[in-house]
Protein backbone atom coordinates (compact mmCIF):
# COMPACT_ATOMS: atom_id res chain seq x y z
CA UNK A 1 0.00 0.00 0.00
CA UNK A 2 1.34 3.48 -0.91
CA UNK A 3 1.68 5.58 2.79
CA UNK A 4 -0.45 8.75 3.42
CA UNK A 5 -1.37 10.98 5.80
CA UNK A 6 -3.70 10.13 8.20
CA UNK A 7 -6.17 12.33 10.44
CA UNK A 8 -8.78 11.65 12.81
CA UNK A 9 -11.15 14.55 13.11
CA UNK A 10 -13.08 14.96 15.91
CA UNK A 11 -15.68 17.36 14.10
CA UNK A 12 -17.42 16.90 10.90
CA UNK A 13 -16.40 20.66 9.99
CA UNK A 14 -12.35 19.32 10.23
CA UNK A 15 -13.31 16.21 8.78
CA UNK A 16 -14.64 17.83 5.45
CA UNK A 17 -12.04 21.02 5.69
CA UNK A 18 -9.36 17.91 6.30
CA UNK A 19 -10.58 16.35 2.85
CA UNK A 20 -10.65 20.01 0.71
CA UNK A 21 -7.54 20.34 1.52
CA UNK A 22 -6.06 19.36 -1.61
CA UNK A 23 -4.69 16.04 -3.12
CA UNK A 24 -6.36 12.73 -3.13
CA UNK A 25 -8.32 12.50 0.20
CA UNK A 26 -10.79 9.68 1.21
CA UNK A 27 -12.83 9.10 4.31
CA UNK A 28 -11.96 5.70 6.36
CA UNK A 29 -15.16 4.19 7.55
CA UNK A 30 -14.59 0.05 8.52
CA UNK A 31 -12.31 0.33 5.33
CA UNK A 32 -13.44 -3.43 4.40
CA UNK A 33 -14.29 -1.38 0.58
CA UNK A 34 -11.44 1.07 0.82
CA UNK A 35 -8.28 -0.72 2.02
CA UNK A 36 -8.66 -3.87 -0.16
CA UNK A 37 -8.90 -1.25 -2.42
CA UNK A 38 -5.75 0.42 -1.44
CA UNK A 39 -4.00 -3.05 -1.00
CA UNK A 40 -4.37 -3.80 -4.67
CA UNK A 41 -3.85 0.35 -5.72
CA UNK A 42 -7.30 0.55 -7.30
CA UNK A 43 -6.85 3.49 -5.14
CA UNK A 44 -3.97 5.59 -4.07
CA UNK A 45 -5.31 8.87 -1.52
CA UNK A 46 -2.50 10.72 -0.44
CA UNK A 47 -4.78 11.80 2.99
CA UNK A 48 -6.65 9.74 4.59
CA UNK A 49 -9.29 10.77 6.91
CA UNK A 50 -10.30 8.10 9.80
CA UNK A 51 -14.36 9.34 9.94
CA UNK A 52 -14.75 7.04 14.10
CA UNK A 53 -13.68 9.66 16.14
CA UNK A 54 -16.58 11.60 15.41
CA UNK A 55 -19.07 12.41 17.96
CA UNK A 56 -22.60 10.78 17.43
CA UNK A 57 -21.92 9.01 14.34
CA UNK A 58 -22.55 5.18 15.66
CA UNK A 59 -25.69 4.06 17.25
CA UNK A 60 -29.62 3.36 16.82
CA UNK A 61 -32.37 5.78 18.01
CA UNK A 62 -36.24 5.32 17.32
CA UNK A 63 -38.16 8.70 16.35
CA UNK A 64 -41.60 9.02 15.32
CA UNK A 65 -41.87 6.86 12.19
CA UNK A 66 -38.20 6.21 11.62
CA UNK A 67 -35.26 3.99 12.80
CA UNK A 68 -31.93 6.05 13.10
CA UNK A 69 -28.70 4.81 12.94
CA UNK A 70 -25.39 6.32 12.59
CA UNK A 71 -23.19 5.92 9.52
CA UNK A 72 -19.84 4.24 11.62
CA UNK A 73 -22.63 1.49 12.84
CA UNK A 74 -21.31 -1.73 12.04
CA UNK A 75 -22.81 -4.61 10.95
CA UNK A 76 -22.85 -6.72 13.42
CA UNK A 77 -24.61 -3.71 15.87
CA UNK A 78 -27.18 -3.49 13.45
CA UNK A 79 -28.05 -7.01 13.79
CA UNK A 80 -27.51 -7.34 17.76
CA UNK A 81 -29.01 -4.06 18.72
CA UNK A 82 -32.16 -4.71 20.90
CA UNK A 83 -34.29 -1.56 19.13
CA UNK A 84 -33.35 -2.54 15.80
CA UNK A 85 -34.71 -6.05 16.88
CA UNK A 86 -37.82 -5.29 18.47
CA UNK A 87 -38.77 -2.37 15.60
CA UNK A 88 -37.80 -3.94 12.18
CA UNK A 89 -36.71 -7.71 12.84
CA UNK A 90 -36.23 -8.34 9.17
CA UNK A 91 -33.21 -5.54 9.46
CA UNK A 92 -31.35 -7.64 12.25
CA UNK A 93 -31.49 -10.47 10.43
CA UNK A 94 -30.38 -9.15 7.37
CA UNK A 95 -27.42 -6.87 8.44
CA UNK A 96 -26.69 -10.75 9.77
CA UNK A 97 -26.50 -12.07 6.11
CA UNK A 98 -23.66 -9.36 4.66
CA UNK A 99 -20.47 -10.80 4.26
CA UNK A 100 -18.48 -13.16 7.28
CA UNK A 101 -18.46 -12.33 10.73
CA UNK A 102 -15.23 -10.58 10.49
CA UNK A 103 -16.49 -8.20 7.40
CA UNK A 104 -19.43 -7.59 10.39
CA UNK A 105 -17.62 -6.77 12.95
CA UNK A 106 -15.54 -3.78 11.41
CA UNK A 107 -17.94 -2.79 7.97
CA UNK A 108 -20.34 0.11 8.33
CA UNK A 109 -23.72 0.87 7.35
CA UNK A 110 -22.72 4.69 5.95
CA UNK A 111 -19.83 3.29 3.95
CA UNK A 112 -21.94 0.90 1.89
CA UNK A 113 -24.30 3.37 1.34
CA UNK A 114 -21.62 5.71 0.48
CA UNK A 115 -19.51 3.37 -1.77
CA UNK A 116 -23.10 1.73 -3.72
CA UNK A 117 -21.37 -1.51 -5.05
CA UNK A 118 -24.43 -2.85 -7.05
CA UNK A 119 -24.47 -6.38 -4.72
CA UNK A 120 -24.22 -4.84 -1.72
CA UNK A 121 -26.76 -5.46 0.42
CA UNK A 122 -28.24 -1.95 2.22
CA UNK A 123 -29.40 -0.41 -0.32
CA UNK A 124 -31.96 -3.06 -1.21
CA UNK A 125 -33.08 -1.62 2.74
CA UNK A 126 -32.94 2.09 2.04
CA UNK A 127 -35.02 2.14 -1.10
CA UNK A 128 -37.10 -0.73 0.16
CA UNK A 129 -37.82 1.35 3.64
CA UNK A 130 -38.11 4.60 1.83
CA UNK A 131 -34.94 5.95 3.63
CA UNK A 132 -33.50 9.31 3.91
CA UNK A 133 -29.47 9.62 4.25
CA UNK A 134 -28.91 12.70 6.32
CA UNK A 135 -25.20 14.14 5.63
CA UNK A 136 -22.87 17.07 6.73
CA UNK A 137 -25.00 19.32 4.07
CA UNK A 138 -28.04 17.77 3.38
CA UNK A 139 -30.77 15.38 3.25
CA UNK A 140 -31.30 12.54 0.53
CA UNK A 141 -34.49 10.42 -0.15
CA UNK A 142 -32.92 6.83 -0.83
CA UNK A 143 -35.35 7.16 -4.74
CA UNK A 144 -32.66 10.19 -5.45
CA UNK A 145 -29.61 9.08 -3.54
CA UNK A 146 -28.59 5.73 -5.78
CA UNK A 147 -27.76 6.60 -9.12
CA UNK A 148 -26.38 3.27 -10.62
CA UNK A 149 -23.22 1.49 -10.54
CA UNK A 150 -20.90 3.10 -7.90
CA UNK A 151 -22.89 6.22 -8.24
CA UNK A 152 -24.66 8.66 -5.50
CA UNK A 153 -26.15 12.09 -4.84
CA UNK A 154 -23.22 12.92 -2.67
CA UNK A 155 -20.78 15.53 -3.72
CA UNK A 156 -16.91 15.47 -3.51
CA UNK A 157 -16.26 15.34 0.26
CA UNK A 158 -19.81 15.16 1.68
CA UNK A 159 -20.12 12.48 4.71
CA UNK A 160 -23.36 10.44 5.48
CA UNK A 161 -23.76 10.98 9.14
CA UNK A 162 -26.88 8.73 9.69
CA UNK A 163 -29.72 6.69 7.81
CA UNK A 164 -33.47 7.04 8.63
CA UNK A 165 -35.83 4.10 7.92
CA UNK A 166 -39.21 4.07 7.53
CA UNK A 167 -40.76 1.51 10.25
CA UNK A 168 -42.46 -0.79 8.26
CA UNK A 169 -45.12 -3.15 9.66
CA UNK A 170 -43.59 -6.23 8.06
CA UNK A 171 -40.54 -7.00 6.32
CA UNK A 172 -37.71 -9.21 5.26
CA UNK A 173 -34.32 -10.13 3.50
CA UNK A 174 -33.93 -12.94 0.56
CA UNK A 175 -30.62 -13.27 -0.70
CA UNK A 176 -29.33 -15.82 -3.31
CA UNK A 177 -25.45 -15.30 -2.52
CA UNK A 178 -22.80 -16.26 -4.41
CA UNK A 179 -21.23 -19.23 -2.68
CA UNK A 180 -17.55 -18.21 -2.52
CA UNK A 181 -17.31 -14.54 -2.09
CA UNK A 182 -21.04 -14.50 -0.16
CA UNK A 183 -21.96 -11.16 -2.21
CA UNK A 184 -25.57 -11.22 -3.65
CA UNK A 185 -26.16 -12.79 -7.10
CA UNK A 186 -29.80 -11.27 -6.27
CA UNK A 187 -30.71 -9.91 -2.77
CA UNK A 188 -34.50 -8.99 -2.55
CA UNK A 189 -36.13 -6.71 0.50
CA UNK A 190 -39.69 -6.34 0.92
CA UNK A 191 -41.75 -3.56 3.33
CA UNK A 192 -44.92 -3.40 3.67
CA UNK A 193 -46.04 -0.28 6.05
CA UNK A 194 -49.33 0.54 7.62
CA UNK A 195 -51.05 2.78 5.07
CA UNK A 196 -50.97 -0.78 3.23
CA UNK A 197 -47.90 0.76 0.75
CA UNK A 198 -45.73 -1.83 -0.08
CA UNK A 199 -42.17 -1.20 -1.11
CA UNK A 200 -39.69 -3.54 -2.98
CA UNK A 201 -35.82 -3.08 -2.79
CA UNK A 202 -33.75 -5.25 -5.47
CA UNK A 203 -30.07 -5.44 -5.78
CA UNK A 204 -27.65 -7.65 -7.43
CA UNK A 205 -29.67 -8.13 -10.53
CA UNK A 206 -28.97 -4.82 -12.03
CA UNK A 207 -26.11 -2.10 -12.17
CA UNK A 208 -27.75 -0.25 -9.30
CA UNK A 209 -30.43 -0.91 -6.71
CA UNK A 210 -33.41 -0.27 -8.33
CA UNK A 211 -37.63 -1.06 -7.20
CA UNK A 212 -40.35 -3.54 -8.60
CA UNK A 213 -43.50 -1.60 -9.41
CA UNK A 214 -45.66 -4.44 -10.85
CA UNK A 215 -44.83 -6.77 -8.10
CA UNK A 216 -45.71 -3.44 -5.54
CA UNK A 217 -49.33 -3.32 -7.10
CA UNK A 218 -49.67 -6.90 -6.62
CA UNK A 219 -48.36 -7.24 -3.32
CA UNK A 220 -50.43 -4.51 -2.37
CA UNK A 221 -53.83 -5.89 -2.90
CA UNK A 222 -52.76 -9.61 -1.59
CA UNK A 223 -49.24 -9.68 0.60
CA UNK A 224 -48.70 -13.06 -0.18
CA UNK A 225 -46.51 -15.04 -2.11
CA UNK A 226 -49.34 -16.38 -4.41
CA UNK A 227 -50.18 -12.61 -5.26
CA UNK A 228 -46.80 -12.53 -7.53
CA UNK A 229 -46.66 -15.68 -8.89
CA UNK A 230 -46.40 -15.74 -12.72
CA UNK A 231 -44.82 -12.28 -12.57
CA UNK A 232 -41.85 -12.14 -14.44
CA UNK A 233 -39.40 -8.91 -13.86
CA UNK A 234 -38.06 -7.69 -17.38
CA UNK A 235 -34.26 -8.95 -18.18
CA UNK A 236 -33.55 -6.36 -20.56
CA UNK A 237 -31.26 -4.12 -18.17
CA UNK A 238 -30.06 -6.72 -15.97
CA UNK A 239 -26.40 -7.73 -15.15
CA UNK A 240 -24.79 -10.77 -17.16
CA UNK A 241 -21.65 -12.64 -15.81
CA UNK A 242 -19.84 -15.84 -15.87
CA UNK A 243 -22.17 -16.65 -12.63
CA UNK A 244 -26.06 -15.88 -13.54
CA UNK A 245 -27.08 -14.33 -17.32
CA UNK A 246 -29.94 -11.88 -17.31
CA UNK A 247 -32.90 -14.15 -17.47
CA UNK A 248 -32.34 -16.35 -14.61
CA UNK A 249 -31.50 -13.34 -12.79
CA UNK A 250 -34.95 -12.06 -13.32
CA UNK A 251 -36.24 -15.89 -12.14
CA UNK A 252 -34.13 -15.42 -9.37
CA UNK A 253 -35.95 -11.90 -8.62
CA UNK A 254 -39.49 -13.56 -8.10
CA UNK A 255 -38.18 -16.69 -6.27
CA UNK A 256 -36.52 -14.31 -3.63
CA UNK A 257 -39.19 -11.77 -3.48
CA UNK A 258 -41.73 -14.57 -2.63
CA UNK A 259 -39.10 -16.10 -0.29
CA UNK A 260 -39.19 -12.59 1.44
CA UNK A 261 -42.57 -12.13 1.65
CA UNK A 262 -43.74 -15.70 2.83
CA UNK A 263 -41.25 -14.48 5.72
CA UNK A 264 -42.41 -11.22 6.28
CA UNK B 1 3.69 6.94 13.50
CA UNK B 2 3.99 5.94 16.77
CA UNK B 3 1.28 3.14 17.78
CA UNK B 4 0.59 2.04 21.38
CA UNK B 5 -1.87 -1.14 21.75
CA UNK B 6 -1.99 -3.78 24.03
CA UNK B 7 -0.98 -7.03 22.87
CA UNK B 8 -1.66 -10.22 24.77
CA UNK B 9 -1.97 -8.30 28.25
CA UNK B 10 1.42 -5.99 27.63
CA UNK B 11 2.20 -2.60 26.69
CA UNK B 12 3.87 -2.46 22.72
CA UNK B 13 4.17 0.10 20.42
CA UNK B 14 6.48 0.46 16.95
CA UNK B 15 7.31 3.89 14.84
CA UNK B 16 5.85 2.96 11.73
CA UNK B 17 4.04 3.87 8.33
CA UNK B 18 0.32 5.40 8.83
CA UNK B 19 -0.44 2.48 5.67
CA UNK B 20 1.02 -0.29 8.10
CA UNK B 21 -1.53 -3.54 8.55
CA UNK B 22 -1.64 -4.43 11.58
CA UNK B 23 -0.93 -7.72 10.82
CA UNK B 24 2.26 -6.33 8.95
CA UNK B 25 2.99 -4.65 12.55
CA UNK B 26 2.63 -7.50 14.12
CA UNK B 27 4.45 -9.96 12.45
CA UNK B 28 7.53 -7.92 10.90
CA UNK B 29 7.79 -5.07 14.31
CA UNK B 30 6.81 -7.32 16.92
CA UNK B 31 8.11 -10.69 15.78
CA UNK B 32 4.28 -11.98 16.74
CA UNK B 33 4.62 -14.52 13.14
CA UNK B 34 1.82 -16.55 14.66
CA UNK B 35 -0.92 -14.57 12.96
CA UNK B 36 -0.62 -15.71 8.80
CA UNK B 37 -1.37 -13.51 5.98
CA UNK B 38 -3.25 -16.49 3.23
CA UNK B 39 -4.84 -13.73 0.75
CA UNK B 40 -4.37 -10.53 -0.94
CA UNK B 41 -8.34 -9.84 -0.98
CA UNK B 42 -9.47 -10.03 2.79
CA UNK B 43 -11.30 -13.54 2.00
CA UNK B 44 -9.32 -16.12 3.78
CA UNK B 45 -8.92 -14.88 7.63
CA UNK B 46 -5.56 -16.80 8.10
CA UNK B 47 -4.81 -13.28 9.83
CA UNK B 48 -7.84 -13.03 12.34
CA UNK B 49 -7.30 -11.79 15.72
CA UNK B 50 -9.15 -10.15 18.28
CA UNK B 51 -9.80 -6.76 18.80
CA UNK B 52 -11.23 -5.35 22.37
CA UNK B 53 -12.49 -9.17 22.18
CA UNK B 54 -14.10 -9.34 19.01
CA UNK B 55 -12.73 -10.92 15.61
CA UNK B 56 -11.30 -9.02 13.00
CA UNK B 57 -9.22 -9.16 10.02
CA UNK B 58 -5.74 -7.74 11.08
CA UNK B 59 -5.17 -7.29 6.87
CA UNK B 60 -7.85 -5.00 6.73
CA UNK B 61 -7.19 -2.79 9.33
CA UNK B 62 -4.64 -0.35 9.92
CA UNK B 63 -2.58 -0.64 12.73
CA UNK B 64 -3.47 3.47 13.39
CA UNK B 65 -6.94 2.10 13.86
CA UNK B 66 -5.94 -0.16 16.59
CA UNK B 67 -4.34 2.46 18.65
CA UNK B 68 -5.48 2.25 22.11
CA UNK B 69 -7.10 -1.57 21.34
CA UNK B 70 -6.62 -4.71 23.28
CA UNK B 71 -5.37 -7.00 21.04
CA UNK B 72 -5.23 -11.16 21.04
CA UNK B 73 -3.12 -12.77 18.92
CA UNK B 74 -3.17 -16.91 18.69
CA UNK B 75 0.32 -16.46 21.01
CA UNK B 76 -1.64 -14.92 23.80
CA UNK B 77 -4.40 -18.17 24.41
CA UNK B 78 -1.94 -20.71 26.00
CA UNK B 79 -1.42 -20.38 29.66
CA UNK B 80 2.25 -21.45 29.70
CA UNK B 81 2.89 -24.54 28.64
CA UNK B 82 -1.05 -25.43 28.74
CA UNK B 83 -2.70 -24.98 25.73
CA UNK B 84 -6.58 -23.11 25.53
CA UNK B 85 -9.50 -25.38 25.42
CA UNK B 86 -9.98 -24.22 21.87
CA UNK B 87 -6.09 -24.84 20.92
CA UNK B 88 -6.57 -28.52 22.30
CA UNK B 89 -9.61 -29.24 20.92
CA UNK B 90 -8.23 -28.01 17.09
CA UNK B 91 -5.25 -31.05 18.09
CA UNK B 92 -7.76 -33.51 20.09
CA UNK B 93 -10.17 -33.86 16.35
CA UNK B 94 -7.70 -33.15 13.84
CA UNK B 95 -8.37 -29.98 13.31
CA UNK B 96 -5.67 -29.62 11.05
CA UNK B 97 -3.26 -30.49 8.51
CA UNK B 98 -0.94 -28.01 7.55
CA UNK B 99 -1.86 -25.72 9.75
CA UNK B 100 -1.83 -22.52 7.81
CA UNK B 101 -5.54 -21.40 8.99
CA UNK B 102 -5.26 -22.80 11.88
CA UNK B 103 -4.67 -19.30 13.98
CA UNK B 104 -7.23 -17.59 12.24
CA UNK B 105 -9.69 -20.54 12.82
CA UNK B 106 -9.07 -20.92 16.72
CA UNK B 107 -10.03 -16.81 16.70
CA UNK B 108 -13.09 -17.38 14.38
CA UNK B 109 -14.13 -20.39 17.24
CA UNK B 110 -13.58 -17.91 19.91
CA UNK B 111 -15.80 -15.34 18.14
CA UNK B 112 -18.21 -18.43 17.62
CA UNK B 113 -18.38 -19.08 21.46
CA UNK B 114 -18.94 -15.57 22.47
CA UNK B 115 -21.59 -15.13 20.28
CA UNK B 116 -23.54 -18.34 20.44
CA UNK B 117 -22.29 -19.63 23.80
CA UNK B 118 -20.59 -23.12 24.75
CA UNK B 119 -23.55 -25.17 23.73
CA UNK B 120 -23.65 -23.94 19.76
CA UNK B 121 -24.54 -26.40 17.14
CA UNK B 122 -22.24 -27.42 14.37
CA UNK B 123 -24.92 -25.63 12.20
CA UNK B 124 -24.14 -22.68 13.72
CA UNK B 125 -20.44 -23.55 13.64
CA UNK B 126 -20.24 -24.17 9.80
CA UNK B 127 -22.63 -21.24 9.51
CA UNK B 128 -20.10 -18.77 11.42
CA UNK B 129 -16.95 -20.10 9.57
CA UNK B 130 -17.90 -18.29 5.92
CA UNK B 131 -15.00 -16.28 6.43
CA UNK B 132 -12.42 -18.61 6.56
CA UNK B 133 -10.58 -20.68 4.40
CA UNK B 134 -8.63 -24.24 4.62
CA UNK B 135 -6.84 -25.78 1.66
CA UNK B 136 -6.98 -28.97 3.42
CA UNK B 137 -9.08 -30.45 6.00
CA UNK B 138 -12.31 -30.44 4.37
CA UNK B 139 -13.86 -28.49 7.18
CA UNK B 140 -15.35 -31.58 8.76
CA UNK B 141 -12.43 -31.68 11.55
CA UNK B 142 -12.47 -27.83 11.94
CA UNK B 143 -16.01 -27.95 12.61
CA UNK B 144 -15.96 -30.65 15.39
CA UNK B 145 -12.64 -29.16 17.07
CA UNK B 146 -14.94 -25.90 17.65
CA UNK B 147 -17.75 -27.79 19.06
CA UNK B 148 -15.65 -29.67 21.26
CA UNK B 149 -13.11 -26.83 21.95
CA UNK B 150 -16.77 -24.60 22.79
CA UNK B 151 -17.99 -27.74 25.01
CA UNK B 152 -14.90 -27.88 27.16
CA UNK B 153 -14.78 -23.93 27.60
CA UNK B 154 -18.02 -24.32 29.15
CA UNK B 155 -16.76 -26.95 31.87
CA UNK B 156 -13.29 -24.28 32.62
CA UNK B 157 -16.13 -21.66 32.97
CA UNK B 158 -18.44 -23.97 35.28
CA UNK B 159 -15.41 -25.88 37.24
C1 LIG C 1 -14.72 -10.45 2.27
C2 LIG C 1 -15.75 -9.37 2.18
C3 LIG C 1 -17.10 -9.72 1.96
C4 LIG C 1 -18.07 -8.72 1.90
N1 LIG C 1 -19.37 -9.09 1.69
C5 LIG C 1 -20.34 -8.14 1.62
C6 LIG C 1 -21.71 -8.49 1.42
O1 LIG C 1 -22.09 -9.66 1.33
N2 LIG C 1 -22.62 -7.49 1.32
C7 LIG C 1 -22.26 -6.17 1.44
O2 LIG C 1 -23.13 -5.30 1.36
N3 LIG C 1 -20.99 -5.80 1.63
C8 LIG C 1 -20.02 -6.76 1.72
N4 LIG C 1 -18.72 -6.38 1.92
C9 LIG C 1 -18.39 -4.96 1.99
C10 LIG C 1 -18.50 -4.46 3.41
O3 LIG C 1 -19.86 -4.40 3.83
C11 LIG C 1 -17.84 -3.07 3.52
O4 LIG C 1 -17.60 -2.89 4.86
C12 LIG C 1 -18.67 -1.92 2.99
O5 LIG C 1 -18.93 -2.04 1.64
C13 LIG C 1 -17.96 -0.60 3.15
O6 LIG C 1 -18.10 -0.15 4.45
P1 LIG C 1 -16.84 0.31 5.27
O7 LIG C 1 -17.35 0.87 6.53
O8 LIG C 1 -15.90 -0.82 5.38
O9 LIG C 1 -16.30 1.50 4.36
P2 LIG C 1 -14.84 1.92 3.89
O10 LIG C 1 -14.17 0.81 3.19
O11 LIG C 1 -14.13 2.57 5.01
O12 LIG C 1 -15.26 3.03 2.84
C14 LIG C 1 -15.88 2.70 1.60
C15 LIG C 1 -16.09 3.97 0.77
O13 LIG C 1 -17.11 4.79 1.33
C16 LIG C 1 -16.60 6.05 1.76
N5 LIG C 1 -17.23 6.34 3.05
C17 LIG C 1 -17.25 5.51 4.14
N6 LIG C 1 -18.01 6.04 5.12
C18 LIG C 1 -18.48 7.21 4.64
C19 LIG C 1 -19.36 8.23 5.19
N7 LIG C 1 -19.91 8.11 6.41
N8 LIG C 1 -19.65 9.30 4.41
C20 LIG C 1 -19.12 9.41 3.18
N9 LIG C 1 -18.31 8.50 2.61
C21 LIG C 1 -18.00 7.41 3.33
C22 LIG C 1 -15.10 5.86 1.82
O14 LIG C 1 -14.41 7.06 1.58
C23 LIG C 1 -14.86 4.84 0.72
O15 LIG C 1 -14.81 5.45 -0.52
C24 LIG C 1 -17.70 -7.35 2.02
C25 LIG C 1 -16.37 -7.00 2.24
C26 LIG C 1 -15.39 -7.99 2.33
C27 LIG C 1 -13.97 -7.59 2.56
S1 LIG D 1 -4.90 -12.58 5.05
FE1 LIG D 1 -6.48 -11.48 6.00
S2 LIG D 1 -8.24 -12.34 5.12
FE2 LIG D 1 -6.66 -13.39 4.07
S1 LIG E 1 -4.91 -27.01 7.53
FE1 LIG E 1 -3.91 -26.38 5.72
S2 LIG E 1 -5.08 -24.62 5.14
FE2 LIG E 1 -6.21 -25.44 6.77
Amino acid sequence: MRDFALSRPTTLAEAAAAFASGGEAAYLAGGHTLLPAMKSRLRMPDTLIDLSALPGITGVHHEADRLWIGALTTHAAVADDATVQSTIPGLARAALLIGDPMVRNRGTIGGVLANNDPAADYPAMAVAMDAVIETDRASHSADDYFQGMFATALEDGEIITRIGFRIPERAAYAKFRHPASRYAIVGVFVARFADGEVRVGIIGAGPGVFRWPQAEAALKNDFSPAAIKGLVLDSADLNTDIHAGPEYRAHLCGVMLANAVGEA
Amino acid sequence: MEIGLTINGTERSADVPAATLLVDMLRDELGLTGTHIGCDTSQCGACNVLLDGKVVKSCTLLAAQAVGTQVTTIEGLADGDMLHPMQAAFKAEHGLQCGFCTPGMVMAGLEIVRRHGTQVTAEQVTHDLEGNLCRCTGYINIVKAIVTGARAMGETVDA
